[in-house]
């Protein structure tokens, strides 16, 4: 008869090995060697084909006298190349198994048959699965989002009536790391943005004769939009991701769900004062990016146009009225709730994993400089229909 | 891979001094592992079991002192023989510390997929039977750990550090949160595995059901190092205080009524 075997008898004891013969309709299948998982890969592939030809067998004998090791995935590959043999109408009987093997095989065996793996379903289906999951998501999202802005405003309004319960430690600690911390970074970018702006827009006007609206250029483009802008995207990227980044661990750690059981709050406790102070800080920081904007705008003015800072600065009072700067200013505070709503509520939403803290941080981001930016093109709609 | 015989020395410690700062938590501790044996580590809370087990795990640099395991001192191993020696431990965790981005199936796979090259059908059986074996319902293997409790975490973890059938499994705490019949199910299999596989447990555990059902000596960590190693026996007759109320207080002789 056929035999099967595989090679390396000489190695026998660093590598699992098994033969196979069918004498007087008795299938042997004789293993030998170390079976333990790290030499069971060869020996599980040839042994998944075996089951389909007993040939005409009608008894089967495993016989384990040879095996110098034997662990639980030896014995699971036995068992199932058992199961698949009784499978094919054939009587299975073991010879030659220790005391230890046996309780192994009998351990393995009463794990039961592995359930077979789901096949993920076919690609167009997953495309349209997942776009549906995306649409209702969103729509869930939206619903959530102004939940929570009500709530928030619920919590505002009782702690507005009871200021006693407002939480000033945290407040003033929020304030100082996405306020005053922020300040170098904030400084050093509007000034070189405003230098920019004023050096392109310089060269720009030159060719009309008419660079001295580059100081037009400057004070309007930045007290009105990209003070705030820039200001606010930069606090979104530092506060908003820390904001979730803390409170998503909170949540990870059942540290929320243990403030709840406390009988505290973690909207009073952790979203309000961050919300108050975001919104504190972030038209104190547009303010000064405002001033370091125009620095900026000056100091090339200065060089480029040979301007006396004196005269810029006459300039600039001519250039813009109170609005102009008061519009920006204006729109500060509800882009720093936005800012700081989303970071918290992304942080709530954190489920159990450490990969969702990370997830919601980059999709808190992400958010709120999308929502920074369209609530900027509102603003723009509404000063335009108030006509300034 | 060679088995060594049961009975000679598989874990040594000698001498071990560990702080974090000026705490101090070891000073001086022998501690010595056989074979095949399943050695309960016990003491109060604090007295630096889940250090020690991370000392001896390599996790940890000592102060001073020295750890062998498998005869061998893991700080002067290459990159190379290391990575293969600690694949003959499995590490059970305090709080299981599954990869939370991982499904319960894959967690146990993940030495599979490092270390050794299999099929993935054979991977999906075998990580199969190590779910059922502790006692996970098969529904559990597409999980992430979030999704789990308390205990079933405990159990996936177990599951994991068997993967690779390791010689040594180093249990934190391995029956707190699971109910009592979980618990028991859990000595009975610690039991079958050192009988099939010869497997060397070490055992930190505060249950004392457990460690009569299955140690074969207790070592009690006190005073910064071990006070006394020995069979439960030994521990039942000793006097010094603390073991004493430990081994005699009021929930120990529930334990040892219902033996
Ligand atoms: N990372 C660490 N930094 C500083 N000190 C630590 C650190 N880990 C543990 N310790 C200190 O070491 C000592 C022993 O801690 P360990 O976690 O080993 O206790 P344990 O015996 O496992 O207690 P339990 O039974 O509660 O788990 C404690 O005093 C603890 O404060
Ligand atoms: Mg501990």
């Amino acid at each position: 008869m056929a035999e099967l075997s595989n090679s390396g008898a000489e190695e026998a004891d660093e590598t699992a090995t098994f033969r196979t013969n069918i004498e007087n309709r008795v299938l042997r299948l004789i293993a030998a060697g170390n079976w333990s998982i790290v030499y069971l890969n060869k020996v599980d592939g040839e042994l998944r084909g075996l089951s389909a030809k007993p040939g005409d067998a009608a008894r089967a004998v495993i016989d384990l006298s040879a095996v110098s090791r034997f662990d639980t995935a030896a014995a699971a590959i036995i068992s199932r190349t058992a199961a698949e043999l009784e499978e094919q109408g054939l009587d299975v009987a073991y010879e030659g198994v220790s005391e230890a093997q046996h309780l192994l095989l009998d351990k393995v065996e009463a794990c039961g048959k592995p359930e077979p793996v789901h096949l993920p379903p076919p690609l167009y289906l997953q495309i349209i699965g997942k776009i549906g999951e995306t649409t209702r998501a969103l729509a869930a999202e939206g619903y959530g989002m102004l939940d929570f802005i009500g709530s928030v405003i619920v919590i505002a309004v009782r702690t507005l009536m009871r200021p006693r319960r407002f939480r000033m430690i945290p407040f003033v600690h929020h304030m100082e790391k996405s306020g005053f911390d922020a300040l170098p970074l904030v400084c050093l970018l509007t000034f070189l943005i405003g230098a920019v702006v004023a050096q392109q827009g310089a060269v720009q006007l030159k060719t009309f004769g008419a660079e001295v609206f580059t100081v037009n250029l400057i004070a309007i483009i930045f007290l009105r939009e990209v003070g705030l802008l820039l200001t606010a995207i930069i606090v979104a990227g530092r506060s908003g991701s820390a904001f979730t980044a803390e409170i998503g661990s909170m949540k990870m750690r059942e540290e929320i769900d243990a403030m709840r059981t406390l009988g505290l709050d973690p909207l009073e406790m952790l979203v309000l004062p961050r919300v108050a102070a975001l919104t504190v800080t972030l038209p104190l920081l547009t303010f000064i990016a405002d001033i370091m904007g125009l620095l900026g705008g000056g100091f090339v003015v200065f060089f480029m146009l040979d301007m006396s800072p004196g005269v810029y600065i006459s300039r600039v009072q001519e250039a813009v009225g109170f609005w102009t700067f008061g519009v920006g200013l204006i729109k500060a505070p509800f882009m720093a709730a936005v800012i700081a709503l989303v970071g918290c509520r992304a942080g709530l939403a954190v489920t159990g994993s450490a990969e969702s803290v990370g997830a919601m941080t980059t999709s808190s981001v992400v958010r709120s400089i999308f929502l920074v930016i369209i609530l900027d093109a509102l603003f723009a709609m509404f000063f335009t229909a108030v006509d300034i | 891979m060679s088995m060594g015989k049961k009975g000679e020395p598989i874990i040594e410690v000698e001498g071990l001094d560990t702080r974090f700062g000026d705490n101090v938590v070891h000073e001086n501790l022998d501690l010595t592992v056989k074979r095949g044996e399943v050695i309960g580590i016990v003491g109060g809370s604090g007295t630096g079991k889940s250090v020690l087990l991370h000392t001896i795990l390599g996790l940890k640099r000592p102060n001073a002192g020295r750890v062998r395991v498998f005869g061998l001192d893991f700080s002067t191993l290459s990159e190379e023989e290391r990575r293969l020696n600690e694949q003959r431990w499995g590490v059970l965790f305090q709080d299981g510390a599954l990869f939370s981005a991982l499904t319960v199936a894959e967690n146990i796979q993940v030495p599979y997929r490092e270390h050794l090259d299999l099929s993935p059908e054979l991977m999906d059986e075998l990580a199969a039977v190590k779910i059922a074996m502790v006692g996970l319902r098969a529904t559990a293997a597409s999980l992430y750990p979030s999704e789990l409790s308390g205990g079933m975490r405990k159990r996936a973890g177990l599951a994991r550090a068997l993967a690779l059938d390791p010689e040594i499994l180093f249990l934190d705490e391995p029956t707190a949160g699971l109910d009592p019949i979980g618990a028991a199910a859990f000595d009975e299999l610690i039991n079958d595995l050192k009988e099939t596989l010869g497997l060397t447990v070490f055992l930190v555990t505060h249950d004392l059901d457990t460690l009569h059902a299955t140690c074969d000596r207790v070592a009690v960590l006190a005073e910064k190092r071990v006070i006394l190693v020995g069979t439960m026996d030994d521990m039942l007759r000793s006097s010094h205080p603390w073991i004493h109320e430990y081994f005699h207080g009021p929930r120990a002789r529930a334990a040892l009524a219902g033996k």
